[in-house]
C-alpha cells in the first residue's frame, strides 16, 4: 500500500466528493487499490468503508485486485476490431504467456480489453497504465513487449506512440471562423446575461450530446432556479465511434472553455466542472495550460474581463473508465466521488444537479458552439443546417472509409455525402450515432443527419459488404454489457442475456430460440429501463431485425434447440489441469 | 373516466387505475396511490417505509400509453394507468424471469419459500419458469456471524438492506460493489466477513430483505411450510393487508 495516502488525501482536502481523483491518484501510485487502502481511505474521508469499496469497484479503470506493473488495456470499438486489434492482442497476450484479463506470474504485466478509447479514426489502439497508445501494428506491439520486458518506465517509452492526430478531413464554420479568447465573453459582457441567453435561445441551439434540448431553455431553467449554480461541460465522450470531443479539446480548448465562461455568466454560475474521460489524459496538460493562461488573462477567475461580480473558475475532473458516466445525472453522481449510477428524474439537474444544486450541464461541442453563438449572434448558428435543427455538426467517421476523421457539416447533410467524401465503397450499413444510435442500411443513404431525421451524437461507422453484421451487433453487446451500471433490471441482466445470445449465434450455435429471446430482451430494455443505457442497448438488435435478417439466419444453427451446455466444452478445464489435449480428451463429434 | 382536473372543494384528484378512479395526495406516486386505494400492484424493490428506488422495475405501468416505474412516477390527475394489459403483464413477467435467471433460486431448498416476495411475485403473475438459461453466478455465503447468515445466492439487488442499515440503524453495514451483471452486496469490513461488521440482529436491516438473503441462523424453517406468509393467500391480497413486511428474523414466539 502506498506510504503516500496521507499526501494523496491532503492533496485532495480529504474531501468525499473528490473520491474519484484519490482513487485515481492510488491507482496510479499503488497500480491497484488494495484493502487496507480503502480502509484507510474511509478513515481519511470519514465515509463508511463499504461506500469507498463500492467506489472502487464500480470504475473499469480502478482494480481492487493486484494488476500487472504493466496494465495494458486493448479497445475493444468494433472498428479497432476491424483493424486487426483482435491479432495483435493474441501476440502481445503470446508474448507473455498470459490470458486475457489475467496477470502474468511474475506480476509483470496484465492484458484486458476496455471499451472504446475514442481512438477510432487511428485505431487499433491500447491504454498502457492509462496512457493511450493508437496505431497499433505488429511492429509497435513488438517494440511495446520488448520495453515492458526491459521494465523501461512508461517515461522513457519513445514519446512518437503516444502521439494522436487530429485529422479534420471536411470544415465549416465551427472550425474555420476565427476566434480570439475572450471575444464571445466581450460580447456577452456588452449584452449583459439575460441577452445573451435571449440569443441562445434563439439561435435554437440544442445540445450536441444526443438528446438535443435546446440549450436555451437548459440555461434559463437553471438560471431560474434559486441557489448556488454550476455549470459542467460532459467531455466524457464515451459512445463507440465518437471522438469529436477530443478534437475540439485538443485544438479548440479556448472556445470550449469559453463556452462554459458564457454559460456560467448567463445561468449565474461561479464555478464550472469539466468532466473528461480517462481515456483522454494526453488532453490534460494542454486543457490545464489554457486554463492557467486563461486565469492570466483574466478570463477565469475574479471580476472577468474586469465586470464586477463575474467570478467564475473551471475545475477538470477525470473520470475511470464507465460510459454511464456520459448520463448527465450519473456523471453529477461521480464528481460527487460516488458510484455513476443515474438518478431518477424529476428532478432534474437544472434544479438540483451537483450537490443537489442548479447545474447546467452542456456537452463539449454545445459549449463551443454557444461561445460563438455570443460572439456572433443567433442568426451566424441559423444560418446553416435546418430550421429545427441549426448550425453544424461534427461527425467522427471510421470504419471503412479510406478518410477517417473528423468532418463538420451543416446539419441535414445526406448520409450518402457524407459517405462519398469520406471515401467509403461498397457500403452495407453506417451505425450512426454509435451503438446507441441507428443502424442504417445501403437503402437509406439518402437520409439526413439531424434531429427530425437520423439524430446523431458525432459517431458515424461505415461497414462495407464484407464485414458480417452479426459481430458487429455481437461487439456492441458486449459493450453494453460491460457498460451497464448494473441499477436496474432490465438494462443489468439485458444487456448480458443478451451478449450471451449473440455470442451464441456468431459461434454457430445459435438457434431459432435465442434470435426469438434477441428481440424480446431488445424490447423490454427499450421500454422498462432506468436510464438511456438500457433504452438504447438493444436498439442496434432491433434495427438489425428490421434490415439485416438475413445475416442472422445464416448464423444459425440448423435446430430449433440445442443443448445449451456443450459437453465437451464442460471438459475444458480438465483438459487445461491436466494438460492433455489428444483426441480421448474430448468427446467424439456428433455425427 | 376521471376529471382531468381536481375538483374543487373535498374531493381528491384522481387518476385511472385500469378504469378504477384512484385518489391521490399531491407528491404520492401511482404505486403508493393504487396500494392505499386497494390496488395491488407488483413490485419487490418499493417499501412504504423507505424512499422510492426505482430498480427492480416490476412495478412497471403504463402511463398515458408510456412505460414507467409505478414506484417514481408521480400520480398526476386525469392520469390513464394500464397495469393490467397483457403487454403490461408481459414485460413484469420477463422482470422476473431476468432476476431468476440472474440469482440462484432454488425455492424447494429455500427456507423463505413461502414468505419469499420474489417468489409470490413470481405466482402472481404466472412465472412458471426463469426461460432464459440461467447464469448460475458463484456467490459464496457467509456464515461468519454468530447468528446471521448471508447467503448471496438470493440477493435481487433491491438494496433494501442498504437503505434500512444506513437510514434506520445509523450504520451502514450494506453497500453495493461491481457494476452491470457483476454488481453485488458488500458488507462494510475489510475481511469482507459479516462477523465483523455492526450489525445486530435488532436491526432494521434484519427484516427488510424480500428473499432469503438476510437470515437468522437457528430460525430455519420455524415456521411450517402451508403456514407461511403467502401461503394462504397470494401476494396480491397479503400486500394489502397493511401488515408488517415479512421478516427474515421471526421473533421469538
Amino acid at each position: 500500500m502506498s506510504r503516500d495516502l496521507g499526501g494523496i488525501l491532503a492533496r485532495h482536502r480529504n474531501d468525499p466528493t473528490r473520491l474519484v481523483q484519490i482513487l485515481r491518484d492510488v491507482m496510479e501510485a499503488d497500480g491497484w487499490i488494495s484493502p487496507p487502502a480503502i480502509t484507510a481511505l474511509a478513515d481519511g474521508l470519514g465515509l463508511p468503508r463499504a461506500r469507498v469499496e463500492g467506489v472502487a469497484g464500480f470504475y473499469a479503470f480502478f482494480a481492487t485486485e493486484p494488476r500487472g506493473r504493466y496494465r495494458v488495456l486493448f479497445s475493444d470499438n468494433i472498428t479497432d476490431e476491424m483493424a486487426g486489434s483482435v491479432e495483435l492482442r493474441q501476440r502481445l497476450l503470446d508474448a507473455f504467456h498470459v490470458r486475457l484479463g489475467e496477470v502474468s506470474r511474475d506480476g509483470l504485466v496484465s492484458i484486458d480489453v476496455t471499451s472504446c478509447t475514442g481512438l477510432c479514426d487511428q485505431g487499433p489502439a491500447l491504454l498502457v497504465n492509462g496512457r493511450a497508445i493508437p496505431r497499433l501494428t505488429h511492429a509497435r506491439i513488438g517494440a511495446i513487449a520488448a520495453m515492458i520486458r526491459g521494465g523501461a518506465p512508461l517515461t522513457e517509452w519513445p514519446d512518437n506512440l503516444f502521439e494522436i492526430h487530429e485529422h479534420v478531413e471536411r470544415q465549416d464554420v465551427l472550425v474555420t471562423t476565427p476566434f480570439a479568447p475572450g471575444e464571445a465573453l466581450g460580447a456577452a459582457l456588452a449584452r449583459g446575461p439575460e441577452a445573451t441567453l435571449g440569443e441562445v435561445e434563439r439561435s435554437l441551439l440544442r445540445g450536441r450530446g444526443g438528446a438535443g434540448f435546446p440549450t436555451g431553455q437548459k440555461w434559463r431553467l437553471c438560471r431560474e432556479a434559486p441557489g448556488e449554480r454550476y455549470v459542467v461541460c460532459n467531455a466524457d465522450e464515451g459512445e463507440p465511434g465518437t471522438f469529436k470531443d477530443r478534437f475540439l479539446l485538443a485544438r479548440h480548448a479556448d472556445l470550449v472553455l469559453e463556452g462554459m465562461t458564457v454559460a456560467a455568466f448567463a445561468v449565474g454560475a461561479q464555478k464550472g466542472l469539466l468532466y473528461l474521460r480517462a481515456e483522454y489524459p494526453f488532453l490534460l496538460p494542454g486543457l490545464e495550460a489554457a486554463l492557467a493562461r486563461r486565469r492570466r488573462e483574466g478570463l477565469l477567475g475574479e471580476r472577468i474581463r474586469g465586470a464586477e461580480g463575474f467570478d467564475f473558475d473551471i475545475e477538470i475532473h477525470v473520470g475511470a473508465g464507465a460510459y454511464v458516466c456520459g448520463e448527465e445525472s450519473a456523471l453529477l453522481s461521480s464528481l460527487e466521488g460516488e458510484r455513476g449510477i443515474p438518478r431518477n428524474r424529476p428532478p432534474y439537474p437544472v434544479t438540483h444537479g451537483y450537490l443537489q444544486r442548479p447545474t447546467a450541464v452542456n456537452n463539449v461541442e454545445t459549449l463551443a458552439k454557444a461561445a460563438l453563438v455570443a460572439r456572433h449572434g443567433a442568426d451566424w448558428l441559423r444560418s446553416r443546417g435546418t430550421g429545427r435543427s441549426t448550425g453544424t455538426k461534427l461527425l467522427s467517421v471510421s470504419g471503412d472509409v479510406a478518410r477517417p476523421g473528423i468532418y463538420e457539416y451543416p446539419f441535414g447533410v445526406a448520409v450518402k455525402q457524407v459517405l462519398e467524401d469520406a471515401g467509403a465503397r461498397r457500403v452495407q450499413a453506417v451505425q450512426v450515432g454509435g451503438p446507441s444510435g441507428t443502424l442504417l442500411a445501403h437503402n437509406e443513404l439518402e437520409r439526413r443527419i439531424a434531429f427530425e431525421d437520423v439524430p446523431c451524437a458525432g459517431a458515424f461507422m461505415v461497414f462495407d459488404e464484407s464485414r458480417d453484421m452479426i459481430d458487429v451487433l455481437h461487439n456492441f453487446a458486449r459493450f453494453f454489457a460491460h457498460e451497464s451500471c448494473g441499477f436496474c433490471t432490465p438494462c443489468r441482466v439485458g444487456t448480458t442475456l443478451e451478449r450471451q445470445m449473440l455470442s451464441r449465434i456468431t459461434s454457430g450455435k445459435g438457434t431459432r430460440k435465442d434470435v426469438k429471446d434477441l428481440g424480446h430482451v431488445a424490447r423490454l430494455m427499450k421500454a422498462a429501463s432506468h436510464c438511456g443505457l438500457g433504452t438504447t442497448a438493444g436498439n442496434a438488435v432491433l434495427d438489425a431485425f428490421a434490415k439485416f435478417k438475413p445475416s442472422f439466419d445464416r448464423r444459425l444453427a440448423s435446430l430449433d434447440v440445442l443443448p445449451v451446455f456443450d459437453l465437451d466444452e464442460s471438459l475444458a478445464e480438465a483438459r487445461e489441469v491436466t494438460g492433455r489435449d489428444d483426441v480421448g480428451a474430448h468427446f467424439p463429434e456428433e455425427p | 373516466m376521471s376529471e382531468p382536473t381536481p375538483a374543487p372543494g373535498d374531493t381528491a384528484p384522481t387518476f385511472s387505475l385500469d378504469g378504477h378512479d384512484v385518489p391521490f395526495e399531491t407528491g404520492q406516486t401511482v404505486l403508493a396511490a393504487a396500494l392505499a386505494a386497494g390496488h395491488y400492484i407488483p413490485h419487490l424493490c418499493y417499501h412504504p417505509e423507505f424512499a422510492p428506488h426505482g430498480s427492480c422495475r416490476v412495478c412497471t405501468v403504463k402511463i398515458d400509453g408510456r412505460p414507467t416505474a409505478s414506484c417514481t412516477a408521480a400520480a398526476r390527475a386525469g392520469a390513464e394507468v394500464d397495469s393490467r394489459s397483457d403487454e403490461v403483464l408481459e414485460m413484469r413477467r420477463r422482470l422476473v424471469q431476468f432476476l431468476f435467471t440472474e440469482g440462484n433460486h432454488f425455492c424447494p431448498s429455500c427456507e423463505q419459500s413461502g414468505s419469499c416476495m420474489l417468489q409470490a411475485v413470481g405466482y402472481a403473475l404466472g412465472v412458471t419458469n426463469a426461460h432464459f438459461s440461467p447464469l448460475f453466478p458463484d456467490r459464496p455465503v457467509d456464515a461468519s456471524h454468530p447468528d446471521v447468515l448471508l447467503d448471496f445466492n438470493r440477493c435481487i439487488l433491491c438494496e433494501l438492506c442498504i437503505r434500512a442499515s444506513a437510514e434506520v440503524d445509523g450504520k451502514h453495514v450494506f453497500d453495493l460493489s461491481g457494476r452491470g451483471i457483476d454488481k453485488h452486496l458488500i458488507v462494510n469490513a475489510e475481511s469482507g466477513r459479516l462477523a465483523d461488521t455492526a450489525l445486530a440482529v435488532e436491526d432494521k436491516a434484519m427484516s427488510v430483505c424480500p428473499v432469503g438473503v438476510i437470515l437468522r441462523k437457528r430460525r430455519g424453517f420455524r415456521v411450517p411450510i402451508g403456514e407461511r406468509r403467502y401461503d394462504a393467500a397470494p401476494i396480491s391480497v397479503v400486500a394489502l393487508q397493511k401488515k408488517p413486511r415479512p421478516s427474515a428474523a421471526p421473533k421469538e414466539g
